[in-house]
């Protein structure tokens, strides 16, 4: 039977290192991906989720599990986020949303279809292409903490509680902000959603 | 149930979060409002847009790099351990100060005489003893006599 996050993080708290391991091959991947979204850069993606790793590691002899792991976790993940976004703020402003994204943020890492294996079906992938950078875009635009508010409920699948503890906020602010976020989403992606409606 | 009250709901109601008496409730309420209908099928349509986004995977060095860096950080030392880098110095420390105490037991007692003519208070002992103005002097309060033998 698999030990839990906490009894993993018990276990590096009593000089265990290979449970540190685990977790670190459990969390990667949500990780990354979550500061992904968030900073839309990958290497500072991967920067951030490091030292993450690091302040866990570097927190285990004062691990008290008063809490569930992944909302240390991400609160860990989401505080360097806000701090990295706020602190490239002036750098984004520059850049012109209409102008063309950097290799990293286009979608080279992203890319699923092989389109000469999978899909002879080439204008079908330039749409599925189209309408990825189109929900890209739309996330990158809502603000911080509701981007976080975001990524955090749909694609971690945290619970309202770990959400609101991770963003220091009330669930009802929670639930608040996220109603925000996604009327801001239904906006941006109107025709996406009217696209899909009809279907 | 309003469509005020709805707003922080219909996200919950969208993702099967709700409880069993909070759906029942919504959807009593859906089945009157077709504003809100709308506003449930257009958020279930952005939340089923959120999934085309695929996952990235992380670069295959991101591991390697991790443990780097927690191999890199230093080992948790009790509050002696700043002896164990030098011992030689701890060593030298503790040879000296045996060595002092050691020269300290073979040192006679110090038996110069003072010579209580350097001493002024001891000179004038003899005219403030009988200096009349100062039995004149108001008795000081208490605390401040207190005060000043602490000081002294």
């Amino acid at each position: 039977m698999a030990r839990s996050d906490v009894q993993l993080m018990l276990d590096v708290k009593a000089g265990d290192e290979q449970s540190f391991a685990l977790l670190l091959h459990r969390y990667r991947s949500p990780l990354v991906n979550f500061l992904y979204r968030m900073v839309r850069n990958r290497e500072q993606a991967e920067d951030l989720a490091q030292e993450v790793f690091l302040r866990v590691y570097r927190a285990r002899a004062d691990y008290v599990p008063s809490a569930k792991f992944t909302t240390w976790l991400f609160r860990i993940a989401t505080n360097l986020a806000l701090n990295s976004v706020r602190d490239n703020r002036y750098q984004r402003m520059e850049i012109s949303l209409d102008a063309p994204l950097t290799a990293d943020a286009e979608d080279g890492d992203e890319k699923t279809l092989d389109v000469a294996e999978k899909q002879p079906n080439i204008e079908q992938h330039l749409v599925e292409d189209v309408q990825r950078k189109m929900i890209r875009r739309a996330i990158e635009k809502l603000p911080e903490k509701q981007r976080a508010a975001v990524l955090l409920h749909k694609y971690q699948e945290l619970d309202y509680g770990e959400i609101s503890k991770i963003l220091e906020c009330s669930e009802s602010a929670l639930k608040s902000l996220l109603f925000r976020a996604y009327e801001t989403l239904r906006v941006e992606l109107a025709p996406l959603v009217a696209q899909r409606a009809r279907q | 149930m309003s469509c005020s009250r709805m707003e922080n709901k219909i996200l919950g109601y969208v993702d099967g979060r709700l409880k069993e008496g909070e759906r029942l409730e919504m959807e009593k309420h859906l089945s009157t409002c077709a504003p809100c209908q709308l506003r449930v099928t257009e958020f279930s349509s952005v939340h089923a847009l959120l999934d085309e986004l695929p996952m990235i995977e992380p670069s295959p060095a991101f591991d390697a790099r991790v443990r780097a860096r927690v191999a890199a950080e230093p080992a948790k030392r009790n509050w002696w351990a700043w002896l164990l880098p030098s011992p030689r110095v701890a060593f030298a420390a503790s040879m000296l100060l045996l060595g002092t105490l050691w020269i300290g037991t073979f040192s006679g007692p110090i038996d110069t005489p003072i010579d209580q003519t350097d001493i002024p208070v001891l000179e004038n002992y003899d005219v403030i003893s009988s200096f009349e103005p100062l039995t004149e002097l108001p008795q000081a309060p208490a605390d401040e006599t207190d005060q000043q033998s602490q000081d002294m």
